[in-house]
């Protein structure tokens, strides 16, 4: 059999090739990217899948559902929070009669490693009413994606893979199956089931419904969800989740003895397993990496007679990322002796903007032009330029959700704060960026948007931007900012006190101004003439 | 047989690639591994590290226990100190003795390098300097490896292999280089 060392992600990408699809679609976000890089990559050996980054999370799930709308097999990652952009189909997707598989693999962030949240996926997919498949290993996300098709089609829903970092950016060996050819194309038989007219939805709904009892007996008996109960004692049982069955296992020799324990990695929620579990031991400790859902859902609001332990109840800490130790203290194993750290305190290290970084140059062309000013604002948005908001540069004044800056600062604005700026970098504009603009240059709000147009999505590894430094130009001006108020400066060091002084001008006029910092993102440079090099 | 170690730098030193060297012989020597990084955010010039896990049976968890790793090999003493509640009470620390100061808190490298000293088992090694005499400034990663080579449960043969398929398509001098590289770096920890 063939084998091959993959991360957790590219376990999903080539979990979904050899499952036969036939498109893949995708916006970066750490720790979901290397799922289409891999799938790219692959493309571009083999010629197939098709596989394509796109504006953002939701134009990637609206060009999934197409292909499967054609009756072909449709792959489409994100990150957690990407999933809150791409809800709109995601939700209504599950109500369509599905016949090209969909999966929807999406990675959380417990800890926060790469992220403002660490929100989790399965109560998505518990909203959204689909099944979800949560890996513990790398084998396991291969082999759980080729099977999610065949769920998604059997059922005719998307189906959710729910990754968390530490699966996705760890890579070990993945024995592989034989793939499988793709769907032939074949459009939906019957359009009403995708027309979601109310009279559509309502049957439609009804019929998701109606199938969430096949779903969950499906789910509930899948082979990865196991129960092993330990006759000689009946003091404590353990239920893990997705890797949290790893960091349990890894415990089990000092713990000296193999607790009863179910894992789930298949859902909805196998209850009936849940219950023989309940009636087997006195305490249950509930092991997830991510929010406490299997947690709340068996605690419910009435009084039950089984103990539940977990992070609701202090067993475990009620935020961040489970690992080995945590899992070991809440097992109430002490922690094992290591070299000591005593009165050693070391430094921080935080991540920062590289050295020579284009945005650095912006940033002190901003704050010189704001020095003077009896009161600013920086709104700013998600990209390497966030690490403004550190020290030295301590340049920005916010990080919400992406595009969120220029929303953010025509509130402001209109609530009479001046002068205010709103930082967002080219990749977010493109994302989220350009509607908000429409708002604000439709009111011509009194703020300033500073574009850094470095020409990449950098944070995420380097990925080509949609639309090339020419044209976001030409974006701007089609949103109706007044022409005399869109303004090209380059970002080079050089150029920081003109640049200031250029940007004065604009926060002293009352209305709205867009100036586009251009210089290429230094690392983007260096990949790119790499690649030239390769091609000589 | 279980062998723990974890990786440390700083974003941009090459924490993964050394993993790669020492993941790359393993594999190819029969045994299990399994690499835990970091990716995005956490990457651009800040605290970065890796765990690599190698045994004969299978592992379950991607990240090492505390107390737990048998080998913390640092390209940067304030990194290599970072790890020290991972490593085991007989672990040892292979350290580079070069610092990287991009923050405006670095204590004094002599301070750092003589609590590195003090500690049971540990080595430090001159990486700079050898992977400049070796040919080649970037082969930084491969004079650790070497110098981590007595420890680890690895043959050495296998370790230069992993050293030949790695730097073979990028030029005979870059080879040379690193070959040089692992054989100072494995003299200068013997």
């Amino acid at each position: 059999m063939a084998q091959r060392i993959l991360l957790g992600d590219e376990a999903v990408g080539l979990g979904a090739i050899h499952a036969g699809v036939s498109s893949a679609y995708a916006y970066p976000g750490t720790p979901s990217t290397e799922i289409l890089e891999f799938v790219i990559d692959h493309a571009e050996r083999h010629g197939a899948p098709h596989a394509a980054w796109c504006a953002n999370e939701k134009t990637a799930y609206e060009e999934a559902l197409g292909t499967c709308f054609a009756g072909r097999r449709a792959l489409v990652c994100m990150k957690h929070v990407g999933l809150n952009v791409a809800a709109d189909p995601f939700m209504n997707s599950a109500l369509v009669a599905i016949h090209g598989g969909l999966v929807v693999a999406v990675a959380d962030d417990p800890g926060m490693h790469s992220s403002q949240n660490e929100q989790d996926t399965r109560w998505f997919a518990d909203f959204a009413h689909v099944p979800c498949f949560e890996p513990a290993s790398q084998q396991e996300a291969y082999d759980m994606t080729r099977e999610a098709y065949e769920v998604s089609e059997r059922f005719a829903v998307p189906v959710v893979m729910r990754l968390v970092t530490r699966l996705s950016h760890s890579r070990t060996k993945v024995e592989l199956g034989e793939p499988r050819e793709p769907n032939a194309i074949r459009k939906a038989p019957v359009a009403a089931t995708w027309v979601l007219l109310p009279g559509n939805a309502r049957k439609q709904w009804k019929e998701l419904l109606a199938r969430q009892g096949a779903i969950e007996a499906c789910m509930a008996e899948s082979k990865w969800n196991t129960l092993h109960l330990n006759p000689s004692r009946r003091d404590l049982g353990v239920i893990t989740t997705g890797v949290a069955r790893n960091y349990f296992r890894e415990n089990l020799d000092d713990l000296g003895w193999t607790p009863s324990h179910l894992h789930i990695g298949a859902y909805p929620i196998p209850v009936e397993k849940i219950r023989e579990l309940a009636a087997h031991c006195e305490k249950i400790l509930v092991l997830e990496d991510g929010y406490p859902y299997v947690e709340r859902l068996m605690r419910g609001v009435l009084p039950g007679t089984t103990t539940i332990l977990g992070r609701t109840s202090g067993e475990l800490p009620p935020t961040g990322e489970l690992d080995p130790e945590v899992v070991r203290t809440a097992l109430g194993l002490p922690t094992r002796p290591s070299v000591s750290l005593e009165g050693l305190i070391l430094p921080n290290r935080p991540p920062q903007l590289c050295q020579g970084c284009p945005h650095g140059h912006a940033y002190s062309a901003i704050k010189e032009a704001l020095a003077g000013y009896p009161q600013t604002m920086v709104t700013a948005d998600i990209g390497c330029y966030t690490l403004g908001a550190l020290p030295p540069y301590s340049a920005i004044e916010s990080c919400v959700c992406m595009g969120a800056s220029i929303g953010m600062a025509k509130g402001a604005a209109e609530a009479g704060f001046a002068p205010v700026v709103a930082v967002i970098g080219d990749g977010t504009f493109l994302h989220s960026g350009i509607a908000p603009l429409i708002d604000a240059a439709a009111a011509n709000a009194n703020m300033t948007v500073m574009i850094l147009d470095n020409q990449a999505t950098a944070m995420t590894g380097v990925q080509d931007p949609l639309v090339p430094s020419s044209r976001l130009h030409d974006i701007v001006l089609g949103t109706g900012v007044d022409p005399e108020h869109v303004i090209i400066v380059d970002a080079h060091p050089r150029k920081v006190h003109e640049n200031a002084e250029r940007l004065r001008k604009e926060f002293d006029h009352a209305g709205l101004s867009v100036v586009i910092a251009v210089r290429e993102c230094k690392v983007a440079a260096k990949k790119r003439s790499r690649l030239a090099e390769a091609v000589v | 047989m279980r062998y723990d170690i974890v990786l440390s730098g700083v974003g941009g030193q090459g924490v993964l690639s050394m993993a790669g060297l020492i993941g790359r012989a393993a594999v190819a020597s029969g045994l299990i591994a399994k690499q835990s990084e970091v990716h995005g955010m956490a990457q651009r010039g800040g605290a970065v590290q890796a765990h690599l896990r190698l045994s004969d049976v299978p592992i379950e968890s991607d990240l090492i226990p505390r107390g737990g790793a048998d080998l913390i090999l640092s390209l940067e003493p304030v990194e290599a100190l970072r790890y020290l509640p991972w490593l085991s009470p007989t672990g040892t620390l292979v350290t580079s003795a070069n610092a990287f100061v991009n923050i405006p808190d670095y204590p004094p490298t002599e301070r750092i390098l003589d609590r590195v000293r003090a500690l049971p088992h540990a080595i430090v090694v001159e990486a700079e300097r050898i992977a400049e005499e070796s040919g080649d400034l970037l082969a930084v990663n491969t004079v650790m490896v070497g110098a981590a080579s007595h420890l680890l449960p690895l043959d050495p043969v296998s370790l230069e292999d992993a050293v030949k398929s790695t730097f073979a398509r990028k030029g005979e001098r870059t080879l040379a280089a690193n070959l040089t590289a692992f054989a100072a770096g494995r003299k200068a920890a013997s």
